[in-house]
């Protein structure tokens, strides 16, 4: 299916929850709201004309440092969808507060939902309602703070054994 | 995995859970033999049987992502090579096609195909690693050595073009380094020739071997809807029975340019990606060997007229600001690695000044070549893709590798995500050996073919 | 001193002779260097000839631990808990820049160099290495342990 369609599939069924649609770089994307987001990607998966089935990637965008984006919401949750039977794909993308930085998950529909949630927890600090277990994947537990977010510098260390350095 | 097999009764006595009861942790890893990486798989163990699987990863995260922020758009192929260290070239091209995405150029036909090539040479090392170790794993060490050695072959080929044999960094945004060398056709005509025969002897060797079927068939089963669920890509999907190839579903590069098959299978056991990657290896060699000979712009030849200039005293020429008539005079430098014959240097780059540093000529040549050169190395200045995001996925030897970069119109990456296609197999592991016994843990995580930098990035 | 102290030197240098020749490594395998390790260890670059061609994968039974690829923060106490748990006498080779130093992987997840965490005896720089330096490392540890004082 041409991704215009797409978009225009999900808008007409969703009405004002999609917030916003774009198709620059030939990457059709939707940023919905966080309340809608279990219904749209679960009309996503089992929609008969989407039919995306494959979850190809969760991850996350920290926009402190973006020009212009300083004062919006803070992160911004993406999920990459791709459909084997329709070989069509579909960006969705969440924006979440600092402060209230938690998304519905989404492992009910896609079980590898759970590993990259847990990733994004890790790395970026936004809780998954509903989640099972979700802990870090990547950082010891010991480790505190979130390092992919901008205000992380990237060589504070925190060793578990050795020195400070 | 709740009914027991006549094989597992004969081998437990009286089948299992009749025992005390008691269940064994067995923590394997993270210091593990098997020269996969670094994982922690805490085993509860009920008699040889697994009931429960729990897979700790991360202990080689190194900050890929935050890395590729600190410098500018080409400081990160570096640490792309890094990722899927066996096969390099894949990563390279993959991240630096998702940013030529964003900036909206389009590489040269002949870096399509040298992309093209490089990349099903690097599939090659990957799968040859990774059937090789599986196989050692499980005793065949010979194998492990015959593959080896056509591993050495490849990476001869691969230092031929890029001058190192693993930690490559040759892709860059616009294009690549530098052309194919001379000689290249033969070189490469020899190397597949003996990859060949390696590859014949493995199957001599191991596929109708009684010990090695009994180890892989039916071990580390995942079903066609799981592995979707997963969001596993590549030859597990494959070995499950969903062609499902990046590089057919989404052409790139020459991909559409030459015929190949996809290799299926249906049984989605160890046995089935063992054939899978088998028959992938040779369908690489079909397109390396096809694209070569459909690659524009002739074999690489380059014919020096007129008189050749040492090339030191041509760029103390240039420094003197002697420069009329300098970018006509072409010099006998190699033209692969250490300066441009900048014809060459242009069929394989794209002809974007705010991308692609210039030959090597034209930068100790004119003053104009000299500002661009500093316009794209200093810091502030660089490569600036405008603000947005980009996704571009590429067929990786482990399923579909993507790189989704984000760019504030800065000259630094803003975000880069790697898609890392073995992170779900590893996320599907625990599913694939609840119920098996313990040894068969070593075949199905051999055959995930987990790379440590690219899962933990 | 003496013919004593002739003796004792020459059954140091027996048995520096027989260590040197007999190394059962333990290869700490993380990363990209582990390629390297492989390629040096097989038919190619040959590592059994030097008499260093057995891994042994259990510490307690091996002598020199190859530190390959880069740590982790995360991984550090193991790879610190598996030294501690080899047997004298042992020696540790940094295979690789970012065991020596940490390589280009300045951040909040590497250790810079192991020798912050247990000592090392040979370095061997390189991104990866390649096989003949690993060899030439391999040699200067075969050197170092045929010079050294043999206590047994």
């Amino acid at each position: 299916m041409d991704g215009a369609r797409i978009l225009e599939l999900v808008q007409a069924r969703f009405g004002r929850a999609v917030v916003e649609t774009h198709a620059r770089h030939g990457d059709h994307t939707a940023v919905v709201d966080r309340a809608a987001l279990p219904e749209v990607l679960r009309h996503c998966r089992d929609e008969p004309g989407l039919a995306f089935d494959v979850l190809m990637d969760l991850t996350a965008v920290d926009y402190l440092k973006y020009p212009g984006r300083e004062d919006g919401p803070r992160f911004e949750v993406v999920y990459h969808l791709y459909s084997i039977a329709e070989n069509h794909r579909l960006r969705l993308k969440v924006r979440v507060d600092e402060d209230d930085a938690v998304v519905p998950t989404a492992v009910g529909l896609w079980p590898i939902a759970n590993w990259l949630e847990r990733e994004v927890w890790d790395m970026f600090g936004v809780r998954f309602d509903g989640h099972p277990d979700l802990r870090r994947l990547l950082m010891y537990e010991e480790f505190s703070g979130h390092p992919l977010r901008k205000d992380y510098p990237v060589s504070r260390r925190q060793p578990l054994i050795g020195p400070r350095i | 995995m709740a009914e027991t097999t006549t094989r597992r009764e004969i081998m437990l006595g009286e089948g299992s859970g009749t025992g005390t009861g008691q269940s064994l942790t067995v923590g394997v890893g993270p210091a593990h033999p098997a020269m996969h990486g670094i994982i922690r798989i805490l085993a509860d163990l009920e008699g040889e049987v697994i009931r429960k699987a729990d897979v700790e990863i991360g202990y080689l995260h190194r900050a890929f992502e935050k890395d590729c922020e600190v410098g500018g758009w080409n400081n990160a192929i570096p640490y792309t090579d890094r990722l899927n260290y066996v096969s390099p070239l894949i990563n390279n091209f993959a991240y630096a096609s998702a940013v030529e995405k964003l900036l909206g150029i389009e590489v040269t036909e002949r870096c399509r195909y040298v992309r093209t090539i490089m990349a099903e040479i690097s599939r090659l090392c990957d799968h040859l690693t990774c059937v090789g170790a599986a196989s050692m794993e499980l005793g065949a060490f010979t194998v492990f050595l015959y593959m080896i050695k056509a591993r050495e072959y490849l990476w001869e080929l691969v230092e031929d073009v890029t001058g190192a044999r693993l930690t490559i960094s040759y892709g860059r945004v616009g294009g690549v380094r530098a052309d194919l060398p001379d000689g290249f056709a033969d070189k490469m005509r020899r190397a597949f020739k003996d990859v060949r025969e390696v590859l014949a002897e493995v199957h001599r060797l191991l596929t109708g071997n009684r010990i090695f079927i009994d180890r892989m068939v039916g071990v580390g089963v995942l079903s066609r809807a799981e592995t979707i669920g997963y969001g596993i890509t590549g030859p597990l999907l494959r070995a499950a029975g969903v062609g499902y190839d990046v590089r057919r579903a989404q052409p790139h590069w020459a991909y559409d340019r030459v015929e190949f098959e996809v290799p299926t299978q249906t049984a989605g056991d160890n046995y089935a990606r063992y054939l899978v990657r088998m028959a992938e290896m040779e369908q690489s060699m079909r397109i390396a060997e096809q694209a070569l000979a459909t690659i524009p712009g002739g074999p690489v030849n380059v014919d020096f007229e007129g008189r050749p200039i040492d090339p030191a005293a041509y760029v103390d020429q240039g420094k003197q600001g002697r420069t009329e008539g300098l970018l006509l005079v072409p010099i006998t430098l190699s033209p692969n690695l250490q300066g441009q014959n900048r014809r060459v240097y242009e069929r394989v780059n794209a002809p974007d000044k705010r991308v692609l540093l210039p030959s090597k000529e034209t930068a100790y040549g004119s003053i104009e070549g000299l500002m661009n050169h500093f316009m794209l190395i200093m810091e502030g200045f660089g490569i600036r893709p405008p603000a947005g995001e980009a996704y571009f996925a590429t067929e990786g030897a482990n399923g579909e590798l993507g790189f989704y970069v984000v760019s504030d119109g800065g000259d630094r990456p803003y975000r880069v995500r790697c898609r890392p296609p073995c992170l779900m197999p590893m996320a599907a592991l625990h599913r694939m050996i609840e119920g098996e016994m313990i040894a068969d843990l070593i075949p199905t995580f051999g055959s995930v073919n987990m790379i440590g930098g690219e899962l933990d990035r | 001193m003496g013919v004593g102290s002739f003796f004792t030197s020459k059954l140091d240098e027996a048995i520096g002779w027989a260590r040197k020749y007999s190394i059962f490594q333990y290869p700490f395998v993380t990363a990209c260097c582990g390629m390297e390790y492989m390629a040096t260890a097989c038919s190619h670059y040959d590592v059994d000839r030097f008499g260093a061609g057995l891994p042994r994968f259990s510490p307690r039974q091996a002598d020199v631990l190859f530190v390959v690829g880069t740590i982790s923060h995360k991984m550090a106490p193991v790879l610190k808990r598996v030294y501690d748990q080899m047997t004298e006498p042992k020696w540790v080779v940094a295979f690789g820049v970012c065991t020596c130093t940490g390589g280009f992987y300045d951040n909040y997840a590497t250790v810079q160099g192991i020798d912050t965490i247990i000592p090392v005896d040979v370095y061997i720089p390189g991104c990866p290495p390649r096989p003949e330096s690993v060899i030439d490392g391999l040699m200067k540890l075969q050197d170092k342990i045929a010079a050294q004082t043999q206590r047994f």
